[in-house]
Protein backbone atom coordinates (compact mmCIF):
# COMPACT_ATOMS: atom_id res chain seq x y z
CA UNK A 1 0.00 0.00 0.00
CA UNK A 2 1.23 3.28 -0.86
CA UNK A 3 2.25 5.54 2.47
CA UNK A 4 -0.28 8.49 3.28
CA UNK A 5 1.48 11.23 2.54
CA UNK A 6 2.62 10.19 -1.54
CA UNK A 7 -1.01 8.50 -2.23
CA UNK A 8 -1.93 12.34 -3.22
CA UNK A 9 1.13 12.44 -5.42
CA UNK A 10 0.38 9.39 -7.21
CA UNK A 11 -3.12 9.95 -7.66
CA UNK A 12 -2.49 13.28 -9.17
CA UNK A 13 1.03 11.34 -11.71
CA UNK A 14 -1.94 8.73 -12.35
CA UNK A 15 -4.32 11.06 -13.74
CA UNK A 16 -1.65 12.95 -15.64
CA UNK A 17 -0.78 9.86 -17.41
CA UNK A 18 -4.33 8.45 -17.91
CA UNK A 19 -6.31 11.36 -18.63
CA UNK A 20 -5.32 12.34 -22.29
CA UNK A 21 -6.11 8.57 -22.82
CA UNK A 22 -9.69 8.12 -21.32
CA UNK A 23 -10.26 12.29 -22.86
CA UNK A 24 -9.45 11.18 -26.18
CA UNK A 25 -11.87 7.70 -26.08
CA UNK A 26 -14.72 10.36 -24.84
CA UNK A 27 -13.72 12.52 -27.92
CA UNK A 28 -13.81 9.42 -30.26
CA UNK A 29 -17.68 8.00 -28.71
CA UNK A 30 -18.13 11.79 -28.71
CA UNK A 31 -18.06 11.84 -32.40
CA UNK A 32 -18.88 8.24 -33.15
CA UNK A 33 -22.20 9.19 -31.34
CA UNK A 34 -22.74 12.25 -33.19
CA UNK A 35 -22.14 10.98 -36.63
CA UNK A 36 -24.53 8.06 -35.62
CA UNK A 37 -27.08 10.66 -34.84
CA UNK A 38 -26.81 12.40 -38.27
CA UNK A 39 -27.37 9.14 -39.81
CA UNK A 40 -23.39 8.72 -41.06
CA UNK A 41 -20.80 6.18 -40.26
CA UNK A 42 -18.72 8.66 -38.20
CA UNK A 43 -14.73 8.12 -38.09
CA UNK A 44 -12.80 5.59 -36.23
CA UNK A 45 -13.15 5.39 -32.44
CA UNK A 46 -9.15 6.70 -32.23
CA UNK A 47 -9.55 9.25 -34.66
CA UNK A 48 -9.04 12.67 -32.24
CA UNK A 49 -5.39 10.84 -31.13
CA UNK A 50 -4.79 10.56 -34.92
CA UNK A 51 -5.80 14.21 -35.38
CA UNK A 52 -3.32 15.33 -32.35
CA UNK A 53 -0.58 13.26 -33.76
CA UNK A 54 -1.24 14.97 -37.22
CA UNK A 55 -1.07 18.67 -35.07
CA UNK A 56 2.79 17.55 -33.87
CA UNK A 57 3.07 16.56 -37.46
CA UNK A 58 2.80 20.04 -38.72
CA UNK A 59 4.89 22.66 -38.80
CA UNK A 60 3.97 25.29 -35.80
CA UNK A 61 2.62 28.18 -37.61
CA UNK A 62 2.23 31.12 -35.08
CA UNK A 63 0.83 34.84 -35.69
CA UNK A 64 3.28 35.48 -32.81
CA UNK A 65 5.58 33.45 -30.11
CA UNK A 66 3.99 34.64 -27.73
CA UNK A 67 0.98 31.91 -28.69
CA UNK A 68 3.33 28.91 -27.85
CA UNK A 69 3.40 30.34 -24.21
CA UNK A 70 -0.22 31.28 -23.67
CA UNK A 71 -1.67 27.54 -25.58
CA UNK A 72 1.51 25.39 -23.31
CA UNK A 73 -0.17 27.56 -20.50
CA UNK A 74 -3.61 26.44 -21.47
CA UNK A 75 -2.59 22.92 -21.34
CA UNK A 76 -0.63 23.19 -17.57
CA UNK A 77 -2.85 24.56 -15.81
CA UNK A 78 -5.68 22.99 -17.37
CA UNK A 79 -3.67 19.26 -15.93
CA UNK A 80 -3.21 21.24 -12.80
CA UNK A 81 -6.75 21.62 -12.09
CA UNK A 82 -7.43 17.99 -12.92
CA UNK A 83 -4.45 16.73 -11.16
CA UNK A 84 -5.59 18.56 -7.74
CA UNK A 85 -8.71 17.32 -8.01
CA UNK A 86 -7.71 14.37 -7.95
CA UNK A 87 -5.59 14.00 -5.71
CA UNK A 88 -8.28 15.15 -3.36
CA UNK A 89 -7.39 18.60 -3.31
CA UNK A 90 -9.38 22.10 -2.31
CA UNK A 91 -12.21 22.52 -4.70
CA UNK A 92 -11.48 26.23 -4.44
CA UNK A 93 -8.09 26.07 -5.66
CA UNK A 94 -9.06 23.78 -8.40
CA UNK A 95 -11.77 26.40 -9.98
CA UNK A 96 -9.27 29.23 -9.29
CA UNK A 97 -6.56 26.88 -11.86
CA UNK A 98 -9.49 25.76 -13.86
CA UNK A 99 -10.10 29.84 -14.89
CA UNK A 100 -6.70 30.36 -14.81
CA UNK A 101 -6.16 27.82 -17.96
CA UNK A 102 -9.22 29.45 -19.71
CA UNK A 103 -7.83 33.19 -19.17
CA UNK A 104 -4.27 31.72 -20.52
CA UNK A 105 -6.49 30.55 -24.40
CA UNK A 106 -8.42 33.61 -24.13
CA UNK A 107 -5.08 35.76 -24.27
CA UNK A 108 -3.45 33.54 -26.93
CA UNK A 109 -6.65 34.29 -28.71
CA UNK A 110 -6.04 38.11 -28.28
CA UNK A 111 -2.60 37.68 -29.08
CA UNK A 112 -3.21 37.15 -32.53
CA UNK A 113 -4.20 39.82 -35.14
CA UNK A 114 -7.29 38.10 -36.86
CA UNK A 115 -10.67 39.70 -36.23
CA UNK A 116 -12.04 35.58 -35.76
CA UNK A 117 -9.60 35.41 -33.15
CA UNK A 118 -10.66 37.96 -31.32
CA UNK A 119 -14.17 37.61 -31.51
CA UNK A 120 -13.52 33.90 -29.93
CA UNK A 121 -11.74 35.45 -26.87
CA UNK A 122 -14.72 37.87 -26.59
CA UNK A 123 -16.90 35.35 -26.75
CA UNK A 124 -14.66 32.93 -24.24
CA UNK A 125 -14.83 35.64 -21.77
CA UNK A 126 -18.43 36.30 -21.73
CA UNK A 127 -18.76 32.18 -21.60
CA UNK A 128 -16.00 32.07 -18.50
CA UNK A 129 -18.37 34.70 -16.75
CA UNK A 130 -21.34 32.58 -17.74
CA UNK A 131 -21.02 29.43 -16.08
CA UNK A 132 -18.18 30.63 -13.27
CA UNK A 133 -20.96 31.29 -10.77
CA UNK A 134 -22.65 28.18 -11.34
CA UNK A 135 -18.88 26.16 -10.56
CA UNK A 136 -18.38 27.91 -7.89
CA UNK A 137 -22.29 27.25 -6.33
CA UNK A 138 -21.80 23.79 -7.10
CA UNK A 139 -18.75 23.86 -4.73
CA UNK A 140 -20.24 25.46 -2.02
CA UNK A 141 -23.33 22.98 -2.26
CA UNK A 142 -20.88 20.69 -1.62
CA UNK A 143 -19.68 22.22 1.14
CA UNK A 144 -23.07 22.63 2.81
CA UNK A 145 -23.65 19.02 2.95
CA UNK A 146 -20.25 17.47 3.65
CA UNK A 147 -18.61 20.24 5.50
CA UNK A 148 -15.11 20.13 3.28
CA UNK A 149 -14.02 21.73 0.06
CA UNK A 150 -11.68 18.83 -0.15
CA UNK A 151 -12.52 16.84 -2.66
CA UNK A 152 -11.01 13.72 -0.81
CA UNK A 153 -13.22 13.70 2.12
CA UNK A 154 -15.96 15.05 -0.40
CA UNK A 155 -15.67 11.64 -2.04
CA UNK A 156 -15.27 9.91 0.77
CA UNK A 157 -18.61 11.12 2.24
CA UNK A 158 -21.17 8.50 2.75
CA UNK A 159 -24.22 11.15 2.25
CA UNK A 160 -25.80 11.14 -1.07
CA UNK A 161 -24.98 14.37 -2.02
CA UNK A 162 -26.96 14.18 -5.26
CA UNK A 163 -30.86 14.11 -3.02
CA UNK A 164 -29.59 16.84 -1.34
CA UNK A 165 -28.31 19.26 -4.24
CA UNK A 166 -30.61 18.22 -7.08
CA UNK A 167 -31.09 21.95 -8.24
CA UNK A 168 -27.29 22.44 -8.40
CA UNK A 169 -26.74 18.85 -10.29
CA UNK A 170 -28.97 20.01 -12.91
CA UNK A 171 -27.32 23.74 -13.12
CA UNK A 172 -24.04 22.09 -13.21
CA UNK A 173 -25.35 20.32 -16.47
CA UNK A 174 -26.20 23.14 -18.24
CA UNK A 175 -23.28 24.61 -17.64
CA UNK A 176 -21.36 21.87 -18.52
CA UNK A 177 -23.22 22.36 -22.22
CA UNK A 178 -21.15 25.43 -22.30
CA UNK A 179 -17.29 23.77 -20.60
CA UNK A 180 -17.90 20.82 -23.02
CA UNK A 181 -18.15 23.64 -25.96
CA UNK A 182 -22.01 21.92 -27.44
CA UNK A 183 -24.37 23.38 -29.02
CA UNK A 184 -26.56 25.91 -28.62
CA UNK A 185 -23.66 27.42 -26.58
CA UNK A 186 -20.53 26.49 -28.53
CA UNK A 187 -19.98 30.21 -29.36
CA UNK A 188 -16.00 30.59 -28.86
CA UNK A 189 -15.32 27.66 -30.93
CA UNK A 190 -16.56 24.78 -32.03
CA UNK A 191 -16.38 20.62 -32.64
CA UNK A 192 -18.56 21.07 -35.45
CA UNK A 193 -16.84 21.94 -38.75
CA UNK A 194 -17.98 25.13 -39.87
CA UNK A 195 -18.87 28.62 -37.58
CA UNK A 196 -19.53 31.98 -38.53
CA UNK A 197 -16.40 33.19 -36.74
CA UNK A 198 -14.38 30.25 -38.78
CA UNK A 199 -12.68 28.85 -35.76
CA UNK A 200 -12.86 31.34 -33.26
CA UNK A 201 -10.19 31.14 -30.25
CA UNK A 202 -8.46 28.49 -31.88
CA UNK A 203 -8.36 29.95 -35.63
CA UNK A 204 -5.01 31.68 -35.35
CA UNK A 205 -3.67 28.73 -33.51
CA UNK A 206 -2.28 25.51 -36.24
CA UNK A 207 0.17 22.34 -35.62
CA UNK A 208 1.21 21.33 -32.19
CA UNK A 209 -0.01 24.42 -30.26
CA UNK A 210 -3.88 23.37 -31.70
CA UNK A 211 -2.30 19.91 -29.98
CA UNK A 212 -1.83 21.33 -27.10
CA UNK A 213 -5.28 22.85 -27.13
CA UNK A 214 -6.85 20.03 -27.85
CA UNK A 215 -5.17 17.62 -24.62
CA UNK A 216 -6.13 20.42 -22.49
CA UNK A 217 -9.79 19.91 -23.85
CA UNK A 218 -9.05 16.18 -22.87
CA UNK A 219 -8.11 16.80 -19.57
CA UNK A 220 -10.96 18.94 -19.13
CA UNK A 221 -13.69 16.30 -20.23
CA UNK A 222 -12.04 14.27 -17.34
CA UNK A 223 -11.96 16.90 -14.66
CA UNK A 224 -15.72 17.97 -15.63
CA UNK A 225 -16.78 14.67 -15.38
CA UNK A 226 -14.85 13.92 -12.45
CA UNK A 227 -17.46 17.12 -10.89
CA UNK A 228 -20.40 14.92 -11.99
CA UNK A 229 -19.11 11.94 -10.28
CA UNK A 230 -18.80 13.83 -6.89
CA UNK A 231 -22.40 14.22 -7.13
CA UNK A 232 -23.02 10.19 -7.09
CA UNK A 233 -19.98 9.78 -4.62
CA UNK A 234 -21.63 7.43 -2.25
CA UNK A 235 -22.18 5.02 -4.80
CA UNK A 236 -19.56 4.21 -7.69
CA UNK A 237 -21.95 2.16 -10.18
CA UNK A 238 -24.70 5.00 -10.11
CA UNK A 239 -21.78 7.71 -10.42
CA UNK A 240 -20.29 6.14 -13.61
CA UNK A 241 -24.14 5.44 -14.84
CA UNK A 242 -24.64 9.45 -14.21
CA UNK A 243 -21.67 10.33 -15.73
CA UNK A 244 -22.64 8.29 -19.27
CA UNK A 245 -25.83 9.25 -19.53
CA UNK A 246 -25.23 13.02 -18.58
CA UNK A 247 -22.53 12.77 -21.61
CA UNK A 248 -25.19 11.35 -23.98
CA UNK A 249 -27.51 13.79 -23.03
CA UNK A 250 -24.73 16.98 -23.83
CA UNK A 251 -24.59 14.71 -26.90
CA UNK A 252 -28.14 14.80 -27.92
CA UNK A 253 -28.39 18.70 -26.93
CA UNK A 254 -25.43 19.09 -29.51
CA UNK A 255 -26.96 17.75 -31.94
CA UNK A 256 -30.70 18.94 -31.79
CA UNK A 257 -30.49 22.60 -31.31
CA UNK A 258 -28.91 25.70 -33.16
CA UNK A 259 -26.27 27.98 -32.01
CA UNK A 260 -27.13 31.16 -29.35
CA UNK A 261 -25.90 34.29 -29.22
CA UNK A 262 -23.92 35.56 -26.22
CA UNK A 263 -26.47 37.63 -24.49
CA UNK A 264 -29.22 34.20 -24.14
CA UNK A 265 -25.89 31.93 -23.09
CA UNK A 266 -25.19 34.60 -20.27
CA UNK A 267 -28.82 35.08 -19.16
CA UNK A 268 -29.41 31.48 -19.38
CA UNK A 269 -26.53 30.17 -17.24
CA UNK A 270 -26.93 32.88 -14.88
CA UNK A 271 -30.80 32.64 -14.74
CA UNK A 272 -29.97 28.48 -13.82
CA UNK A 273 -27.73 29.88 -11.31
CA UNK A 274 -29.67 32.53 -9.78
CA UNK A 275 -32.80 29.75 -9.17
CA UNK A 276 -32.05 26.41 -9.10
CA UNK A 277 -29.04 26.97 -7.64
CA UNK A 278 -29.37 29.66 -5.02
CA UNK A 279 -32.63 28.31 -4.26
CA UNK A 280 -31.06 24.83 -3.79
CA UNK A 281 -28.74 26.37 -0.90
CA UNK A 282 -31.29 28.24 0.60
CA UNK A 283 -33.61 25.58 1.21
CA UNK A 284 -30.58 23.47 2.51
CA UNK A 285 -29.82 26.01 4.44
CA UNK A 286 -33.19 26.79 5.93
CA UNK A 287 -33.18 23.04 6.81
CA UNK A 288 -30.15 23.06 8.34
CA UNK A 289 -30.50 25.95 10.38
CA UNK A 290 -33.95 26.37 11.44
CA UNK A 291 -35.79 22.61 10.77
CA UNK A 292 -32.97 20.39 12.02
CA UNK A 293 -30.71 22.74 13.76
CA UNK B 1 4.51 6.14 -38.18
CA UNK B 2 2.36 9.09 -39.46
CA UNK B 3 -0.88 10.52 -38.31
CA UNK B 4 -1.13 13.08 -41.52
CA UNK B 5 -2.87 10.37 -43.82
CA UNK B 6 -5.27 9.31 -41.02
CA UNK B 7 -6.65 13.15 -40.41
CA UNK B 8 -6.06 14.77 -43.65
CA UNK B 9 -8.38 18.71 -42.91
CA UNK B 10 -9.28 19.87 -46.10
CA UNK B 11 -10.07 23.43 -47.10
CA UNK B 12 -12.70 24.41 -49.69
CA UNK B 13 -12.24 27.05 -52.18
CA UNK B 14 -14.37 28.75 -54.85
CA UNK B 15 -12.27 30.06 -57.05
CA UNK B 16 -14.86 31.01 -60.13
CA UNK B 17 -16.41 27.72 -60.38
CA UNK B 18 -20.33 27.95 -61.58
CA UNK B 19 -20.97 25.71 -58.29
CA UNK B 20 -20.85 22.59 -60.14
CA UNK B 21 -18.10 21.32 -58.33
CA UNK B 22 -18.65 22.81 -55.32
CA UNK B 23 -22.20 21.02 -55.14
CA UNK B 24 -20.15 17.57 -55.76
CA UNK B 25 -17.52 18.57 -52.95
CA UNK B 26 -19.99 18.93 -50.33
CA UNK B 27 -21.41 15.77 -51.38
CA UNK B 28 -18.82 13.81 -50.33
CA UNK B 29 -19.18 15.44 -46.71
CA UNK B 30 -22.79 14.30 -46.73
CA UNK B 31 -24.42 10.97 -45.43
CA UNK B 32 -23.83 9.36 -48.41
CA UNK B 33 -20.46 9.47 -48.98
CA UNK B 34 -19.26 10.45 -45.44
CA UNK B 35 -15.42 10.74 -45.50
CA UNK B 36 -15.29 11.60 -42.13
CA UNK B 37 -15.19 8.01 -42.02
CA UNK B 38 -11.47 8.69 -43.40
CA UNK B 39 -11.06 11.10 -40.79
CA UNK B 40 -11.53 13.97 -43.54
CA UNK B 41 -12.90 17.45 -41.81
CA UNK B 42 -14.27 20.01 -43.36
CA UNK B 43 -12.61 23.12 -41.94
CA UNK B 44 -13.13 26.78 -42.89
CA UNK B 45 -9.68 27.74 -41.38
CA UNK B 46 -6.56 27.38 -43.70
CA UNK B 47 -4.28 27.49 -40.55
CA UNK B 48 -6.01 24.42 -39.68
CA UNK B 49 -6.42 22.53 -42.98
CA UNK B 50 -3.84 19.98 -44.91
CA UNK B 51 -5.79 19.70 -48.29
CA UNK B 52 -7.02 22.65 -50.39
CA UNK B 53 -9.44 22.06 -52.27
CA UNK B 54 -9.80 24.47 -55.15
CA UNK B 55 -13.01 24.36 -57.70
CA UNK B 56 -13.40 26.73 -60.71
CA UNK B 57 -11.11 29.20 -63.04
CA UNK B 58 -8.63 31.64 -61.41
CA UNK B 59 -9.37 35.60 -61.90
CA UNK B 60 -8.22 38.65 -61.71
CA UNK B 61 -10.07 39.48 -58.44
CA UNK B 62 -9.51 36.29 -56.74
CA UNK B 63 -5.87 35.83 -57.54
CA UNK B 64 -4.60 37.52 -54.21
CA UNK B 65 -7.06 35.15 -52.23
CA UNK B 66 -6.08 32.07 -53.65
CA UNK B 67 -2.42 33.38 -53.24
CA UNK B 68 -3.10 33.97 -49.50
CA UNK B 69 -5.49 31.40 -48.54
CA UNK B 70 -2.74 29.11 -49.69
CA UNK B 71 0.31 30.80 -47.95
CA UNK B 72 -1.81 30.65 -44.41
CA UNK B 73 -1.77 27.05 -44.21
CA UNK B 74 1.09 25.29 -42.36
CA UNK B 75 3.56 22.87 -44.15
CA UNK B 76 2.87 19.93 -45.32
CA UNK B 77 0.31 20.78 -47.39
CA UNK B 78 -1.08 19.68 -50.60
CA UNK B 79 -3.76 21.58 -53.57
CA UNK B 80 -6.01 19.61 -55.38
CA UNK B 81 -7.93 21.18 -58.49
CA UNK B 82 -11.14 20.12 -58.82
CA UNK B 83 -12.99 20.41 -62.45
CA UNK B 84 -11.76 21.52 -65.64
CA UNK B 85 -11.80 24.78 -64.78
CA UNK B 86 -9.09 24.83 -61.86
CA UNK B 87 -7.33 22.48 -64.43
CA UNK B 88 -7.48 24.71 -67.01
CA UNK B 89 -9.87 27.66 -67.46
CA UNK B 90 -12.37 25.55 -69.39
CA UNK B 91 -15.32 26.69 -71.54
CA UNK B 92 -14.48 30.02 -69.48
CA UNK B 93 -10.50 30.24 -70.55
CA UNK B 94 -11.21 32.59 -73.36
CA UNK B 95 -12.82 35.40 -70.77
CA UNK B 96 -10.86 39.26 -70.42
CA UNK B 97 -10.79 38.30 -66.54
CA UNK B 98 -9.81 34.82 -66.24
CA UNK B 99 -6.29 33.79 -66.13
CA UNK B 100 -6.81 29.95 -66.65
CA UNK B 101 -6.34 27.21 -64.12
CA UNK B 102 -5.29 27.33 -60.69
CA UNK B 103 -1.47 26.56 -61.10
CA UNK B 104 -1.12 29.89 -63.00
CA UNK B 105 -1.04 31.05 -59.22
CA UNK B 106 -0.13 28.34 -56.99
CA UNK B 107 1.06 24.71 -57.27
CA UNK B 108 -1.09 22.22 -57.99
CA UNK B 109 -0.27 18.55 -56.75
CA UNK B 110 -3.42 16.91 -58.00
CA UNK B 111 -5.88 17.73 -60.98
CA UNK B 112 -9.44 15.97 -60.57
CA UNK B 113 -10.92 15.99 -63.98
CA UNK B 114 -14.55 16.68 -64.80
CA UNK B 115 -17.15 18.99 -65.31
CA UNK B 116 -18.57 18.23 -62.76
CA UNK B 117 -16.31 16.45 -60.88
CA UNK B 118 -17.62 13.19 -59.55
CA UNK B 119 -17.58 12.77 -55.56
CA UNK B 120 -15.91 9.25 -56.35
CA UNK B 121 -13.46 11.39 -58.49
CA UNK B 122 -12.81 14.13 -56.16
CA UNK B 123 -12.50 11.80 -52.80
CA UNK B 124 -9.79 9.77 -55.01
CA UNK B 125 -8.28 13.15 -56.23
CA UNK B 126 -7.93 13.26 -52.08
CA UNK B 127 -6.76 10.15 -51.47
CA UNK B 128 -3.87 10.61 -54.31
CA UNK B 129 -2.78 13.44 -52.51
CA UNK B 130 -2.53 11.79 -49.49
CA UNK B 131 0.32 9.95 -50.80
CA UNK B 132 1.55 13.29 -51.90
CA UNK B 133 1.29 14.45 -48.35
CA UNK B 134 3.19 11.90 -46.48
CA UNK B 135 6.01 12.56 -49.62
CA UNK B 136 6.20 16.45 -48.41
CA UNK B 137 6.31 15.70 -44.55
CA UNK B 138 9.77 13.18 -45.03
CA UNK B 139 11.02 15.79 -47.51
CA UNK B 140 10.36 18.27 -44.56
CA UNK B 141 11.56 15.89 -42.00
CA UNK B 142 14.80 15.23 -43.93
CA UNK B 143 15.67 19.05 -44.80
CA UNK B 144 18.71 20.36 -42.36
CA UNK B 145 17.46 22.03 -39.16
CA UNK B 146 19.21 25.09 -39.95
CA UNK B 147 17.06 25.39 -43.21
CA UNK B 148 13.27 24.50 -41.66
CA UNK B 149 11.74 27.88 -40.77
CA UNK B 150 11.72 28.39 -37.19
CA UNK B 151 8.85 28.87 -35.02
CA UNK B 152 7.61 32.19 -34.58
CA UNK B 153 8.99 33.40 -37.63
CA UNK B 154 6.43 32.45 -40.24
CA UNK B 155 3.62 34.21 -41.07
Amino acid sequence: MIPEPYEAIVKAIIYLLLAPVLGGLIAGIDRKVTARMQGRVGPPLLQPFYDVGKFFEKENLVVTTTQNFYALSYLVFMAVAGALFFSGGDMLLVIFAFTLSHIFLVLGAYAAFSPYSHIGAERELIQIIAYEPMIILTAVGMYMVTKSFYVGSIVQSTTPIILYLPGVFIGYLIVLTIKLRKSPFDLSTSHHAHQEIVKGVTTDFAGPNLGRIEIAHWYEYVFLLGVVYLFFAWNPFIAIAAIIIAYFLEILIDNTTSRVKWQMTLRSAWLVAGTLGVINLGVLYYLRMVVVP
Amino acid sequence: MTYLAKSPWIIHYDASSCNGCDIEVLAALTPVYDVERFGIVNTGNPKHADVFLVTGSVNEQNREILKNTYDQMADPKVVVAIGICAASGGIFRECYNVMGGIDKVIPVDVFVPGCAARPEAIIDGVVKALGILEAKRQAMNDRPAATRKPAGDSV
